[in-house]
């Protein structure tokens, strides 16, 4: 269960290597000691040492083999986890090479495959799972590149848009079920994901990115941007004329 | 139906399907119909926290359940279905001269819950809590059996598992309650402010032998020289001579108005740092320095709170917690920290009530024990966390313990270090519940 304070006896990490997942799972296993994470990722050192990380911080770790591109395998890798599952994670994604992707379609496919159809199974398979224990609460790791696409890397946004177009509308199907939805819209993460890109304006870290969720998982919220500046600056990007906003340096 | 359900302090709400059974059949059907997220008993939902709400499972509410059955006025006892409200109840005791040996701080709890929780009230160092002034009750347990629980009876343990068991370990179905007798339903209450917490303990250790109720309120915004400085209340039933001809005439009548209620969810919560500062101050300067004999109406002196219904709404969504702990006499240094601590955090809080507890009984989950239990209620904010666990941590350096009743936020490694004779209850629970068909949030949550 989720206490009246928001902390959880148990964590769901689905893209369990990624740092902002693991940043969540530390900042929760920071309020006190008991936090039981799974960690749904591929099998390998990454993963190893992400369940060593936790280890260290006094989690009880369980890993299991997640693959995005497997979707029909995400049903039974939900249902098959024993413990409620009080909050889950979802944070798999590929960035990808933002020229390949909308000229190489075997790179196009993948990112969609992944950052939207693996989102939907899992997904799917979550909002079953929290309506037969009538509680629970998804975190879903979106970006403000799906908030309006932009010519650097439009293949990302749109899947980002879908992404965050089906988990906020799931917010609302598991509103009457005990269920919440937290869509979570960072801007620039300096984290593995983007090692070697230069930092947009505004750049966040993984650990401001997991305090945000911590704060609005405790507060009840359905839809955040980090840093909470954000949501201005999109909210003015939304309404600037194509013609301008291809000339903005974003 | 499903209903989201969360418990007084407005936190951690969670969905289950909510039953209402008509008859002892129907309620039988329900246990035999449960699914593997169990099902737990709900009253009127006056716990903070999270004993009667059942993710993903059944909540039987009983509330409909209130019938009197029996009064002996005699002895004297009732004998009641226990949905039945202590509100009610008093009510219908009031004019035969009788009242409840034990009321907490609101009417609006139903019997089974005051047994359920073991709850106490501002007698507690002279009369101690609920469960040692029921003789027996009758509870449907998860085989579908009923079976009849006396204190010292065959099934002792049945007994003393469900009074303060959170409904964990079956349905209690009719209770007998023995009763005092009253000339009136007022109290004669002597008020006294104390410059500070040394002073507030000091009069609540010598004073408190000639009072029947004992409470104190206290600052938790203050700091230094004034830290805890508090108002104790304290009072005896108020005999007939002690009214004016007027009250005389009406002497059981039971006065206890509602004066109005907060009528909407709020948007955002009344109650933060300044508000409750405010709060506080002006609670203290407006108590009387000392003031001896007055007369007060059961409201006034019993339950100020309930004049306002629905008055947990002014913490707006977030909700809050109450923090209520013991610690054991001669941990008096301890409570003074915690006091501080709280003082310190930047979170304060403006119900603040503090007391001195008499023995705890053989209940293994009962929450009092001889020493020093203080309630605060905190609103929802960064940071919380933090200060509660550390104040955990003081709690259980001291051999103390949080109330189950109250808690929505500790951990179950503390609640197993808190409550020692934990395994008693888990024994009792595993005999008469051996699938764990009774199970609630809080079950799950602290692992009981």
């Amino acid at each position: 269960m989720i206490n009246a304070l928001g902390t959880p006896q148990h964590v769901l990490l689905l893209g369990g290597t990624s740092d902002i997942a693991l940043a969540i799972a530390e900042a929760y296993a920071a309020q006190g000691p008991g936090l039981t994470v799974t960690l749904a990722a591929r099998a390998g050192e990454g993963r190893d040492a992400a369940v060593g990380q936790l280890h260290a911080r006094g989690c009880a770790v369980t890993a299991l083999d997640f693959e995005a591109l497997d979707t029909a395998s995400h049903g039974a890798l939900i249902a098959g986890i024993e413990d409620d599952i009080d909050i889950a994670v979802v944070a798999f994604g590929l960035l990808g090479d933002p020229e390949e992707a909308w000229t190489d379609v075997h790179v196009a496919r993948e990112l969609a495959e992944v950052n939207y159809v693996g989102a939907i199974t899992t997904g799917v398979a979550l909002a079953a799972r929290i309506r037969t224990q009538g509680h629970g609460v998804i975190v879903a790791l979106s970006s403000v590149a799906g908030e309006r696409p932009r010519r650097s890397n439009f293949v990302y946004g749109s899947t980002k848009a879908g992404f965050d177009a089906f988990y906020t509308g799931l917010g609302e199907a598991l509103r009457e079920l005990g269920g919440r939805v937290l869509v979570v819209r960072p801007g620039f993460v300096r984290s593995k994901m983007t090692k070697g890109l230069e930092p947009a304006p505004l750049a966040t870290t993984p650990e401001a990115v997991a305090e945000a969720v911590v704060s609005a998982v405790r507060d009840g919220k359905e839809q955040i941007w980090v840093p909470g500046t954000m949501r201005v600056v999109m909210s003015g990007l939304r309404h600037v004329p194509r013609a301008i906003f291809r000339r903005l340096p974003v | 139906m499903n209903e989201s359900l969360t418990g007084w302090g407005g936190t951690s709400a969670s969905t289950a399907r909510v039953e209402r059974p008509a008859d002892l059949e129907a309620l039988r059907n329900e246990l035999r119909a449960v699914g593997d997220r169990g099902v737990i008993t709900r009253g009127l939902g006056r716990s903070y926290g999270d004993p009667a709400q059942n993710a993903g499972g059944t909540v039987l509410d009983l509330t409909e359940w209130d019938s009197i059955l029996d009064i002996d006025t005699r002895a004297p006892s009732v004998r009641v279905q226990s949905g039945i409200s202590l509100d009610r109840l008093l009510r219908a005791l009031l004019p035969l001269g009788l009242w409840l040996p034990v009321v907490p701080g609101t009417r609006h709890v139903t019997v089974g819950g005051a047994i359920a929780a073991d709850v106490h009230g501002k007698n507690h160092h002279v009369d101690g809590s609920f469960g040692n002034h029921v003789s027996s009750f009758d509870i449907l347990l998860a085989s579908g059996d009923t079976v009849t629980a006396t204190p010292d009876g065959n099934d002792a343990e049945l007994f003393w598992a469900t009074v303060g068991g959170m409904g964990l370990t079956g349905v209690v179905l009719e209770a007998t309650i023995r009763l005092k007798e009253v000339e009136t339903s007022y109290f004669v209450v002597d008020t006294r402010r104390a410059r500070n917490l040394a002073e507030v303990l000091a009069a609540l250790e010598t004073g408190d032998d000639s009072y029947t109720y004992s409470v104190a309120w206290f600052d938790t915004a203050t700091t230094g020289d004034s830290l805890g400085r508090g108002v104790v209340m304290r009072g005896n039933t108020a005999p007939r001579e002690a009214l004016d001809p007027e009250k005389r005439r009406s002497a059981l009548e039971f006065a206890a108005p509602q004066r109005g209620r907060v009528p909407v969810e709020l948007p955002v919560g009344l109650v933060n740092r300044f508000t409750a500062r405010g709060f506080n101050a002006l609670w203290y300067a407006t108590a009387p320095r000392h003031r001896t004999h007055e007369i007060q109406d059961i409201t006034q002196f019993f339950h100020p709170l309930d004049i306002i219904g629905d008055w947990n709404r002014v913490y707006g969504p977030k909700g809050f917690c109450q923090y209520q702990f013991v610690v054991p006499s001669g941990e008096e240094a301890a409570f003074t920290t915690i006091v501080e601590t709280i003082a310190r955090s930047g979170h304060v809080s403006s119900l603040n009530v503090l007391k001195r507890f008499g023995p705890g009984n053989r209940a293994p989950l009962s929450f009092p024990m001889a020493g020093w239990t203080l309630a605060v209620d905190l609103p929802v904010r960064a940071g919380l966390a933090t200060l509660l666990n550390h104040l955990d941590q003081i709690v259980l350096a001291a051999g103390g313990r949080v109330y189950l009743a109250k808690d929505s936020r500790t951990s179950a490694a503390a609640i197993a270090r808190m409550y020692p004779r934990i395994d008693e209850f888990r024994t009792a629970r595993a005999r008469f519940d051996p699938t764990s068909t009774f199970r609630s949030d809080l079950s799950r949550r602290l692992d009981l």
